[in-house]
């Protein structure tokens, strides 16, 4: 059974980029929850708004052009998109941190990694600059950096792309989070590497029991290291189940043509299935199902009536009509 | 066995490491390919694996001429591509072809799709000028572009569509091997299926043989006959691709097909995984004896000494490992 209060309650989130050639609806009615503890992944393309909802809740969007146009995002009782400043950064960086992508263009290369790591002690907790740098030396070898003390006084062109995503990490969770919010963390890393840092990830949430939103494009990441898995496709999530059930059995024809386009899952040599054509361009209203273009099972009533994520069990849900109406 | 269309013998590609503005010293040597031999036949799909800076775009380059080796030979059809002259390289290259990485980089901007497929054919004179625009036509249609994009520049496309043009670009002259440099690891997984589909069709029905470099392991054992697995210059192991990735015999080899996730729960939940502590050394002072020595959980002091040579490791197999048959 779900506890009762999730710990993020995201409700029908709409952002969009006002540019000179149009609305982009980057994320288009998107709505979630994350329990305490448990671990999230976010799947998409390119373009899907995996990356747009987290930076959405993070208050991380430039606006303009970008504007969140509605929807709620209820954090322990707090709406993140509609809170105080003063509310936001009491929570930003100390219940909920988030590590990106690139290590390098993350950290700031002016600054030793010593005084970065204890930037956000000084600025959450009341303590003194000795105790902060202890926390620091102690998050630095947590996260499997030996020798910290000497590695702090380091400037972050002085780490290799794995030790860089490192401290990352433990500037992140040198505040104890409730969620991190992880954005494709291991896209830029070798692969040995990648599986040293999911490694150290599953391991810091166990001691830390904090729950996860995990943004990926690699179906790989996610069968490893989620729970929950929701596959997003043109601003909106097209399915949303256990780890286990999705991979299993994928509802969505989008998610079953994912799974079908992947090497490791077919027979060598033979030919891939491959999803025609691409995905829609978000700056015209898509009225139906944005997928319907694409889709193999499509029919005219997919393109007219929108398509809703709706359940089907419990806790795996949807948004193909046809699917729902047992059609495929 | 038939004469291999491309061999390359103990080929080495360093680059001198200089200190100064002025009076430059050369203060050290980045081994970047350190002594590779390797054949491709005719038709035949090699695949080379390796992680971030072992080596593996250099030596394309290498193979492809655009970078002059240290050591060693290229052979192309028997023939020596590292002497004579810029003339007969240029007549090599229309046998021997190449497909980049990025395809919003490796495509002029300034060029139509018709002006980037015509120029390769115009530059070898292949056929007279009134027959280009249909060649075109047929090479956009080999690909999957619809010919009425002709007219248009690469920034009307999306990348996908790119390495289409790219791929239609190596095929102007009717290669018989094409080197791809990661021609897939930029793309989308949905897109990425329809470029590996295509490489697969040009590789069966014209006979093409294809070194195909990539880091993901398993698009590698999709699309290949034999895999090649480089760790720091050299190849560690080589073999039957299936046999290589499902049974590897070099512990780098399982290091890395260990570390791949594998979109599956049940199986991804259940298996042990060998999670190799550290990062790949610099190949500017690369460790003595095996490169993977200091990573390997199986190493000795043999293995400290001296350098392993690639040696049988079953049929059609070859492994660089000291240990081989006691681990």
């Amino acid at each position: 059974m779900r506890p009762a209060v999730p710990l993020l309650t995201v409700t029908d989130l709409r952002t969009s980029f006002h540019t000179r050639s149009g609305v982009y609806r980057a994320v288009d009615g998107v709505s979630f929850a994350v329990d305490r503890g448990e671990t999230l992944g976010i799947v998409g393309e390119s373009g899907s708004g995996k990356s747009v909802t987290c930076y959405s809740l993070m208050g991380l969007i430039p606006q303009p052009p970008g504007r969140i146009e509605g929807g709620s995002a209820v954090f322990d009782g707090v709406d993140l998109l509609k809170c105080t400043p003063a509310q936001a950064r009491g929570l930003r960086g100390k219940r909920i941190a988030m590590i990106f992508q690139d290590p390098m263009t993350s950290l700031n290369p002016y600054l030793r990694i010593a005084d970065q790591l204890i930037e956000p002690l000084l600025i959450h907790e009341r303590i003194s600059r000795a105790a902060a740098l202890l926390r620091a030396g102690e998050a630095l070898e947590a996260v499997g950096i030996n020798d910290a003390g000497r590695r702090m006084q380091l400037y972050p062109h002085e780490f290799s792309g794995g030790m860089r995503q490192r401290v990352m990490i433990a500037m992140a969770l040198i505040t104890r989070p409730e969620l991190l919010i992880a954005d494709e963390p291991t896209t830029a890393l070798d692969v040995t590497v990648q599986a040293q840092i999911l490694e150290l990830i599953r391991q810091r949430q166990r001691e830390l029991g904090m729950a996860v939103i995990f943004i990926t494009h690699d179906l790989g990441v996610v069968a490893g290291l989620c729970d929950r898995v929701q596959v997003m496709y043109a601003g909106r999530i097209v399915e949303s189940a256990p780890t286990r059930a999705l991979f299993a059995a994928p509802r969505h024809p989008y998610t079953r043509a994912l799974q079908r386009s992947i090497p490791a899952l077919q027979r060598k040599g033979a030919a891939l299935y491959s999803i025609e054509g691409l995905p829609p361009d978000l700056s015209r209203p898509i009225p139906g199902c944005p997928f319907a273009p694409r889709c193999e099972h499509a029919v005219s009533a997919c393109s007219g009536a929108p398509a809703v994520l709706r359940s089907a069990t419990p806790d795996h849900a949807h948004a193909c009509a046809r699917v729902h109406a047992g059609e495929i | 066995m038939p004469e291999p269309l491309l061999e390359l013998r103990d080929v080495k590609t360093h680059f001198p490491v200089r200190h100064g503005l002025v009076f430059q010293r050369e203060v050290g040597t980045v081994r970047a390919v350190d002594g590779v031999s390797l054949t491709v036949a005719a038709g035949e799909v090699v695949g080379l694996v390796g992680e971030s800076g072992c080596g593996k775009s250099t030596l394309a380059r290498t193979i492809m001429q655009l970078i002059p080796p240290t050591a060693g030979t290229v052979l192309l059809g028997g023939r020596n591509l590292t002497t004579g002259t810029a003339a007969d390289l240029r007549g090599a290259r229309r046998q021997l072809q190449m497909v980049f990485q990025d395809p919003y980089a490796s495509l002029n901007p300034r060029l139509t799709v018709f002006d980037t497929l015509a120029e390769p054919m115009r530059v070898h004179r292949i056929c007279p000028a009134g027959e280009i625009p249909s060649r075109v036509a047929a090479l956009m249609e080999r690909v999957g572009l619809a010919p009425r994009f002709v007219r248009k520049y690469p920034h009307e496309f999306s990348g996908g569509q790119r390495q289409r043009i790219a791929i239609a670009r190596a095929l102007a002259l009717e290669p018989r091997i094409i080197i791809a440099d990661e021609p897939v690891s930029a793309l989308d997984v949905s897109i990425q299926a329809q470029i590996l589909n295509l490489l697969a069709g040009l590789c069966r029905d014209m006979n093409l043989a294809l070194v195909f470099i990539a880091h993901d392991l398993s698009v590698v054992k999709h699309i290949s006959d034999r895999v090649a697995v480089m760790y720091l210059g050299r190849i560690v192991e080589l073999g039957p691709a299936v046999d290589v990735i499902e049974r590897p015999a070099h512990p780098y080899t399982r290091a890395l097909v260990s570390a791949i996730p594998v979109p599956d729960p049940e199986r991804e939940c259940g298996r042990q995984r060998i999670v190799l502590a550290g990062d790949p050394p610099s190949p500017l002072n690369p460790p003595l004896g095996c490169s993977f020595h200091p990573r390997c959980a199986h190493a000795t002091d043999a293995c400290r000494a001296a350098v392993p040579a690639l040696w049988p490791a079953g049929p059609g197999r070859e492994a660089a490992c000291a240990r081989l048959g006691e681990i």
